[in-house]
């Protein structure tokens, strides 16, 4: 119950502080979020598009929530992204095997890799305490320059363009993507309107792997010793040493996993959305919202999920106020900032919550 | 209070009255990831869209795209919005706009700096520009103006519209100083500016004098360098001569504006060349050097050009757009 409330209470100050900027900046905030809330639900291809834009999300903020746990700051989620979905395009071109073969081969070699990415960090942290903050950033920046170069290396780079060559549709995980397409999907399809609509956006069984990942995790940190040492270090790894716990071992393990959870999530945008990988001049934030999406989730497998899944909503019925109401990109970005600003610091609602509920009882 | 209200209401019942009488056309554009105030071709788009909304009394929206991945899902919004046309704003969207069109057939779409050839589909319109006839008078200026005899070209990517620019720059200079020297680089990246300044940079430091950049956001750190080196600047697709008065003393503009309020104007009357590619040359004014050109070079270049810019007009020169029609190009210099 308190719980709730203060959740609540967190989403409505930042709804309000949200609509105080858009106020500030001429539009009406009733609006605004009249139409973020139709842009949000009120066709089903929202909802589609919804699902696919949270999933990487919901898995890079896994990714930060796990390394949280054992006390380390993923800031890497980001570069273990770009790795994980540099992998998936460049496997997925080079092999053409059956799909059965083919999307479990690439899913896994892409969280492979990228768990040693991340686990690099772990491995620095551990072995030579270099801090798992600087080593992660400098990483992704390296991770963002080696993506590029792969790009354009030639045989994998798409002549032309500024992007790589697509992956095999072997490796496609998009649900139906031949079948939509085709003449009886086609037919089929407009005879189920809302089917049609909810399937026209390239809903991927990406969903399925964060949901899957999201109870691994849990299962991990809730049912396991290993999961368990690795919150003991989390708390206090000194405490954790005196316990006959490995910390060095356990720190380049949760990297490693938390690592190959962002793999993960790249792996499924290139084999569900994207179908390649483009020069990025920026991190396309993947795994800096991740950060905000663990944050929101207080760390949680099943808080990341549901922060995941909102914040996904909020990004993309957000940029609706564009053209709708001629709102600038940098407005609705601070609207945004503003109410993650405030769903990620409930501390500022305990005390006060504390005081009137006390208050209530000795009534 | 009660006045209020009541005057709101009446308000609210008379737009809708106007709204049903003429319901004007409603246009929108969807950026590429370098957004809407790119000081470049996405600006240029929608500026050109806000001149149709004066001039033509049409509604105009756009839609920023923040990562590649964007483009469908914005392109869908629009579609929802209920815009008459959309526009796809550079060839990063080509993909997102072919899906687009097969998904709704009933839908008008054009694409800038895009052509799907044979294959475009009834519904789509592509907008190219001969975007090689502006750099040539800008080369031209450039080579005449430089005084160590060596100028610079920086190019966003290797790629086709990029080429246009660059062969058409070559050539232009070529033909005011047949031995003039024109260091080539590629910045890999159409929004990276601190990259575009360290190439610029090490040009100057090659004795460069003039740069040109075709490179979108790039080009901001190009003219910044040639703004604290002192040294001159020839900017792309808009007049980019505000962003350093004293240095840029041309720019190759690519008038997308122009060339989307044409197509608007067109949509108005009811004529929509779907299926089609359209060309925009010199001779439509889509392509052009910037007006502030003539406050910075002497008269006689400036009358050079514009018998250049006739000669192009009328077809007497032929600019070349790749490397190939470059070498050709080259030979026929005397």
């Amino acid at each position: 119950m308190k719980k709730f409330l203060f959740s609540f209470l967190c989403v409505l100050s930042g709804l309000l502080f949200g609509a105080l900027i858009l106020k500030l900046s001429g539009i009406s905030p009733v609006e605004a979020y009249k139409v973020m809330w139709n842009g949000a639900f009120s066709r089903p291809s929202y909802i589609a598009y919804i699902i696919i834009r949270s999933t990487p999300l919901i898995l890079t903020g896994l990714s930060v929530a796990f390394a949280f746990r054992t006390g380390l700051f993923n800031i890497g989620s980001e570069g273990q992204f770009i790795i994980g979905a540099l992998t998936a395009a460049y496997f997925g071109f080079i092999f053409n095997f059956n799909p059965w073969i083919q999307i479990p081969l690439v899913l896994a070699l892409s969280v492979f890799i990228s768990s040693l990415y991340g686990g690099l960090a772990g491995f620095m942290k551990a072995r030579f305490g270099v801090h798992e903050v600087i080593s992660t950033i400098m990483l992704n920046w390296i991770a963002l320059y080696f993506s590029n170069y792969m790009v354009l290396s030639e045989g994998f780079h798409k002549v032309n363009t500024e992007t790589s060559e697509f992956i095999n549709p072997s490796t496609s995980i998009t649900i139906l993507e031949n079948w939509k397409s085709s003449d009886s999907g086609m037919n089929w399809l407009s005879n189920h309107p809302f089917l049609n609509e909810f399937m026209r956006p390239s809903l991927n069984a990406g969903i399925f792997f964060a949901l899957i990942a999201v109870f691994i995790i849990w299962l991990i940190l809730k049912k396991t010793t290993f999961g368990f040492k690795l919150k003991a270090v989390g708390i206090s790894p000194e405490a954790a040493r005196y316990a006959g716990i490995n910390v060095n071992k356990k720190m380049t393990q949760s990297m490693m996993i938390a690592g190959g959870l962002s793999g993960l999530a790249g792996a499924t945008h290139v084999m569900g959305v994207s179908k390649n990988i483009a020069i990025l001049a920026a991190h396309e934030g993947y795994g800096f919202d991740g950060i905000a999406v663990s944050l929101i989730g207080s760390n949680s497998p099943f808080g990341s999920l549901t922060a995941g899944f909102f914040l996904g909503a909020l990004k993309y019925s957000g940029q609706k106020i564009q053209s709708a109401l001629e709102a600038p990109s940098e407005v609705i970005s601070i609207m945004i900032g503003a109410i993650i600003f405030f769903i990620a610091i409930p501390i500022i609602f305990e005390r006060p919550i504390n005081k009137v509920l006390k208050i209530w009882e000795k009534k | 209070m009660k006045l209020q209200s009541v005057i709101f209401c009446l308000v609210m019942i008379i737009s809708s009255f106007t709204f049903a009488a003429d319901k004007p056309i409603r246009v929108g554009m969807v950026t590429d990831v370098g957004g809407v105030n790119d000081q470049s071709f996405n600006q240029s788009a929608w500026e050109g869209l806000q001149k149709s909304k004066k001039e033509l009394g049409i509604k105009a929206s756009y839609q920023e795209s923040k990562q590649d991945a964007d483009y469908q899902s914005n392109l869908e919004t629009l579609y929802d919005a209920g815009n008459d046309l959309i526009w796809g704003i550079g060839f990063k969207m080509a993909d997102a706009v072919l899906k687009a069109a097969k998904q709704n057939p009933k839908q008008k779409y054009a694409i800038i700096d895009y052509s799907f050839g044979e294959k475009t589909p009834p519904n789509v319109m592509g907008v190219m520009f001969k975007a090689e006839e502006g750099a040539f008078l800008a080369g031209y200026i450039a080579a005449k103006m430089s005084k160590t005899n060596t100028i610079g070209f920086i190019g966003g990517m290797s790629v086709p519209i990029i080429h246009s620019f660059q062969y058409g720059y070559k050539a232009g200079a070529k033909q005011a100083n047949k031995n003039i020297v024109v260091l080539e680089q590629y910045s890999e990246s159409f929004t990276d500016a601190a990259k575009g300044k360290a190439i610029a940079n090490q040009m100057i430091s090659k004795n460069a004098d003039v740069v040109f950049h075709a490179a979108g956001a790039v080009g901001d750190g190009v003219i910044e360098a040639a703004k604290e080196k002192n040294k001159m600047a020839v900017g792309v697709d808009r007049d980019q001569n505000y962003l350093a008065p004293k240095n840029v003393i041309t720019s190759s503009m690519k008038r997308v504006d122009n060339a989307i309020f044409q197509v608007v104007t067109d949509l108005k009357k009811g004529i929509f060349k779907g299926g089609t590619t359209q060309n925009f040359g010199l001779k439509d004014g889509a392509v052009d050097i910037a007006p502030t050109t003539e406050k910075m070079i002497p008269l006689a270049l400036l009358k050079d050009v514009d018998a250049l810019k006739k000669k192009i007009a009328d077809g007497k020169i032929k600019v070349p757009a790749d490397e190939k029609a470059y070498a050709v190009f080259v030979k026929t210099i005397k």
